[in-house]
């Protein structure tokens, strides 16, 4: 469900962003209509419909008039080159200050990952 | 389009609604917050033509909006009186809505009141304040007026019936779309419901904004006192408390990333606000908080 931390349009397009990563939405497969959306997720259909149309701007989904809105065929791709860009900055990183913080130096880190190999 | 233009409602020498101007474009849910006094009723009175403004006027798409029959028609305004006869009994009160609403759906209505547990044998007077509130409910969804509007329609309302309540009201609206507008207390458990926010404050109109543009508008700052300050310098402060040498401030100002990523390395944190919260923030009488010792 959502919070009210941030702008739900944007929780939404998150959500289905990771649909499409974790491939729980496949390409060219059909996603919600906005007003099943809306009434599933309790949420105004105005909020819903900006959360999809922010996703057929970034390419993530198309439109066939008249049907609906369906998984482009290249998002899986793209979401995953876009994310692995923002992997180190956006998670590692942060990792590195909180273990810098702490006292844990990068070789201890390193020997963890490696167990997990 | 529904064009409210320098409304101004007095009782006496008391204004409750102070040259309020607004445009509400119609086929959507507005949510109409302000505290106790704050001038819902009054302003809510005004756009039902139940109450002629004091200076002023309501349009609709362009015709005066008082006492033109036409306009009253499409109009159901649901206040706490219910404005029905108290002697009645609750299927006698649906029975005239029928007569009166050109929109009405009698198996709609007869749901809805299985919905809410309602006996359609019983009389107004006999019914709970949360019952009348369900009769309110039922009266405003399945007159599927035009303009509905809703004032604290929850009120007595038990959690279950209030979300029975809230479910509805959306599911109809995705079926038969309309104006609906909500007064309401309990902004938390419904803005999601709200595609736009209205807020009034002592009978003037504080903010009318896209309710999504609410959610992360404000955020919370922690940290040492002087760095707090540095970090919040020049941008309008919400609220704000103090303990010992550390500050928290909330600031009605939504930072980029590299912003919050500068502040978390000069040992701020950071937390959001709630629309509960930006709404009491935004109502309080805007004096500095007392340091808590």
């Amino acid at each position: 469900m959502f919070d009210d931390r941030s702008p739900i349009y944007l929780q939404i397009a998150d959500g289905i962003k990771n649909d499409v990563l974790s491939g729980a939405l496949k390409e060219d497969e059909q996603v919600m209509s906005t007003n099943q959306y809306a009434a599933f997720y309790r949420i105004n259909p105005a909020t819903a419909a900006k959360g999809f149309a922010q996703l057929v701007d970034e390419g993530v989904l198309y439109k066939k008039r008249g049907i609906g809105m369906f998984v482009s065929p290249d998002a899986r791709e793209k979401l995953r080159a876009a994310r692995r860009e923002r992997f180190f900055t956006e998670v590692v990183d942060p990792v590195l200050v909180e273990a810098k913080r702490i006292g844990i130096g990068v070789d201890e880190i390193v020997r963890h990952l490696g167990g997990a190999r | 389009m529904i064009e409210l233009r320098d409304l101004t409602v007095r009782y006496g020498s008391t204004v409750a609604v102070d040259d309020v101007s607004l445009d509400l474009p119609t086929g959507k849910i507005y949510g109409l917050l302000g505290r106790n006094g704050s001038g819902k009723t009054s302003l809510l009175s005004a756009l039902a033509s139940y109450r002629r403004p004091t200076r002023g006027s309501v349009r609709f798409d362009g015709a005066d909006a008082f006492e033109d029959p036409a306009v009253m028609r499409q109009t159901c305004f649901v206040r706490d009186t219910l404005d029905v006869n108290d002697a009645e009994r609750v299927r006698g009160v649906l029975a005239v809505a029928g007569w009166l609403r050109p929109g009405w759906d009698q198996d709609y209505a007869d749901r809805l009141l299985d919905l809410f547990e309602l006996e359609p044998r019983k009389r107004i007077s006999a019914l709970s304040r949360g019952q009348r509130s369900a009769v309110g409910a039922v009266l405003g969804l399945a007159s599927r007026a035009p303009l509905t509007i809703l004032d604290e329609t929850y009120l007595g309302m038990d959690a279950v019936a209030r979300s029975n309540f809230y479910r509805e009201l959306l599911a109809d609206y995705l079926a038969h779309p309309r104006t609906i507008i909500l007064s309401t207390h309990l902004i938390e458990e419904v803005a999601d419901l709200f595609e736009r926010v209205i807020i009034l404050d002592h009978g003037r109109l504080l903010l009318h904004e896209e309710t999504d543009e609410l959610r992360g508008r404000g955020i919370t700052v922690t940290g040492p006192a002087d760095a707090v300050e540095a970090f919040a310098g020049g941008h309008p402060v919400l609220g704000e408390q103090s303990l010992g040498g550390v500050r928290a401030v909330t600031l009605d100002w939504r930072p980029e990333p590299a912003d919050v990523a500068r502040g978390e390395a000069a040992g701020l944190t950071f937390g959001p606000v709630g629309i509960q919260d930006l709404f009491i923030h935004l109502t309080s009488p805007s004096k500095r908080l007392e340091a808590i010792r």
